[in-house]
């Protein structure tokens, strides 16, 4: 051990309540620091895994008009033509086939399915409700949704053997008073169908769950009269946030435009990103506090330590090792305080997953959601020690400064 | 020049003044003080002559206002406190007026602690040093009391093993009999001029005890920031 180390240990148990003070401060700025990283990330975190399970990584939707040859919309046809940022866009994707094909070579797509998404009229025996049907292929569509872990009512075997059958949001089906193997109809453009509720699933985003009504996509073209083509198709990747990049690269190739989910659902996205900094701010001023009492728990014993500061100097300690001494004191804490920090911040964090909180509308839980993530330690560590480094300096330096002539006449302050 | 060979400790000259603006004063009236190897020095005076702040100043703890001050021949006024802080754990042993122990460490571990700064001896070989030293100041048996469990007088004592450790050429002694009773006054006093004679040591004390002062090879009496 070190003569400065050995030193710091011995000045600090001498001075054990203000050490244990500061000690408890910095376990409490670290602790505080982990629970709240980890439950508002834990939100986030919740909300992007809803929102990927339901919508996917990323939609590929309306060609992009080759500007140049001028191309008309079929006269017949019933997609239209618009302008958006200057591109012009036909709304819709016409050959499903080859954009999925196409989707094959690249690496970080995990899964593309088309989806045809036309406005119904649900009829029920009681009342008729307006939503929205989606088309899926299912055997696709699992692959890039979480839906089939959706399903709270039903199962999804049931759905993939009905040819009429269909998959009903939560919301809506309650409104409806529908449950699995009632019948209902779907009126689109004057064209009524009956279905089945093969099975009812819930995402916990309210405007999901009231609104969309999945069924089989041939059954779909029928009532919507769409004999080809798809509104879009939905994409899933292996890493979800190369979606923007990869957006840009499919956009060129498949001339179709591509929207990556961090874009779709940005207003939330900033939501969380506001509430994350405001917590970042109060757990900053907790850090800051372990940082004030280490400062006052280290002017305190340089104060005391004053003739022993000076008889070191006498035996040829350098300025250098009375700051080391200080600053080792105060890592001393900091260490055993991250360390202590850490611990109580992951057990806070485990029992507050177990505190009941009923949430829904932009996502489904019964409890506090919280996630669990290392770099919320780092961080937490790393904050409170740039404090508690930043608060023993002064003191240490101070200590370093002190003449041992003035200390031994008492002049020294 | 060649005189400077032999001498461990010279100071020219020196003047200090202590306090700020009014109450400032001129402690220390232009002082020359030489030391040879092997010699013991008694400055003698009455209190508030300024002799601790002669032995600061020597033991370069402090800054003269003016004089020089050279430390085996190495001239150590306009030294910066890197080199000073060195010359301090190398040359000089110093034993304070007040306040001689860090209280939180043994008896042992207050006598290694210039060592291990040091860095000269292995760590048995400090240890054993140590115990030696603290048996030639006869406190053998209380290597590991804590400083808050010894009195004065054995602090003291203690404290003059400590400014022994690391062998240095000079040893400052601020009333180092002070607190002792005649039996250890006599031990402590033996073991200085013991070292000085055969290690060759200059060893410079201030005392008010006229018996040690009589003993040693050579007296400088003070008087109100001069020698007389
Ligand atoms: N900070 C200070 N400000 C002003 N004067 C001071 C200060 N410290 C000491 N003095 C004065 O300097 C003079 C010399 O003090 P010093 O401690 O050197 O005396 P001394 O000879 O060691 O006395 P003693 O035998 O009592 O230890 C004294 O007159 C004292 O009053
Ligand atoms: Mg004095």
């Amino acid at each position: 051990m070190s003569p400065n180390l050995r030193i710091a240990l011995r000045f600090l148990t001498a001075k054990k309540r203000a050490m244990l003070m500061s000690l408890s401060c910095t376990v409490l700025g670290v602790g505080l620091f982990v629970l709240t990283q980890a439950t508002t990330s834990g939100f986030e975190e919740f909300f992007i895994k809803t929102i990927l399970g339901t919508d996917g990584a990323m939609r590929i939707e309306d060609k992009i008009q080759d500007t140049l040859r001028q191309m008309t919309a079929g006269g017949g046809s019933d997609f239209q033509i618009s302008q958006r940022q200057g591109l012009k866009y036909i709304e819709g994707v016409e050959e499903p086939k080859l954009i999925i094909n196409a989707l094959k070579d690249f690496s970080n797509v995990s899964g593309a399915a088309p989806v045809l998404r036309g406005s119904v009229l649900v009829r029920a025996d009681f009342k008729n409700e307006s939503a929205q049907v989606f088309g899926i292929s299912l055997e696709e569509h699992l692959k890039v949704s979480d839906l089939g872990r959706q399903i709270v009512q039903g199962d999804v075997a049931t759905f993939r053997e009905q040819p009429t059958g269909a998959l009903m949001g939560r919301v809506l089906a309650d409104r409806l008073q529908l449950s699995t193997g009632s019948s209902f109809i779907l009126e689109a453009q004057g064209q009524r169908m009956r279905f089945t509720v093969s099975a009812i699933y819930e995402t916990g985003v309210a405007d999901i769950d009231k609104l969309r009504v999945y069924v089989h996509l041939s059954e779909a073209r029928s009532l919507l009269q769409k004999p080809s083509g798809v509104s879009f198709v939905q994409v899933n990747l292996f890493e979800k946030d190369r979606a923007p990049q990869n957006s840009i690269q499919i956009q060129d190739v498949l001339k179709h435009s591509a929207k990556p989910w961090q874009e779709r659902e940005k207003s939330w996205l900033s939501t969380f990103r506001a509430l994350r900094i405001s917590s970042a701010i109060t757990v900053s001023v907790f850090t800051l506090i372990a940082g004030l009492a280490m400062f006052n728990t280290l002017a305190m014993i340089v104060l005391e330590k004053t003739k022993d500061i000076a008889i070191l100097r006498s035996m040829g300690y350098e300025r250098r090792d009375i700051t080391q001494i200080f600053l080792w004191q105060a890592g001393i804490v900091l260490a055993i305080g991250a360390f202590l920090g850490c611990v109580v911040g992951a057990l806070s964090t485990l029992g507050v997953s177990y505190m009941p909180l009923p949430i829904s509308g932009i996502f489904k839980t019964e409890t506090f959601v919280v996630s669990w993530n290392i770099w919320h330690y780092v961080e937490a560590i790393a904050t409170a020690a740039l404090m508690v480094m930043i608060a023993s300096l002064i003191p240490a330096r101070r200590a370093a400064r002190l003449e041992p002539g003035d200390i031994v006449r008492g002049t020294a302050q | 020049m060649a005189d400077s060979a032999n001498f461990a400790l010279r100071c020219d000259n020196l003047h200090r003044y202590l306090g700020q603006d009014d109450a400032r004063v001129h402690v220390l009236k232009g002082v020359s003080f030489e030391a040879r190897r092997g010699q013991v020095y008694a400055i003698v005076g009455p209190s508030g002559c300024g002799k601790s702040t002669l032995l600061y100043l020597l033991g370069l703890l402090d800054q003269p206002d003016g004089g020089e001050i050279e430390i085996n021949g190495r001239k150590m006024s306009n030294t910066d406190d890197l080199a000073r802080t060195a010359a301090r754990g190398e040359h000089i042993g110093f034993v304070f007026q007040f306040h001689f122990l860090m209280l939180e460490f043994t008896a042992l571990e207050n006598v290694m602690m210039p060592m291990r700064k040091l860095g000269r001896l292995s760590l048995p070989e400090m240890t054993d040093r140590a115990h030696s030293l603290l048996a030639s100041v006869g406190l053998g048996e209380k290597t590991h009391r804590l400083g808050t469990q010894l009195s004065g007088g054995e602090q003291q004592r203690v404290a003059v093993a400590r400014a022994l450790a690391n062998q240095p050429s000079i040893i400052l002694a601020d009333e180092p009999t002070g607190n002792l009773d005649v039996k250890n006054s006599a031990l402590v006093f033996d073991l200085l001029t013991r070292l000085a004679k055969e290690n060759g040591q200059a060893v410079v004390l201030v005392t008010h005890n006229p018996e040690i002062a009589q003993r040693c090879d050579l007296t400088r009496p003070m008087r109100d920031g001069l020698f007389v």
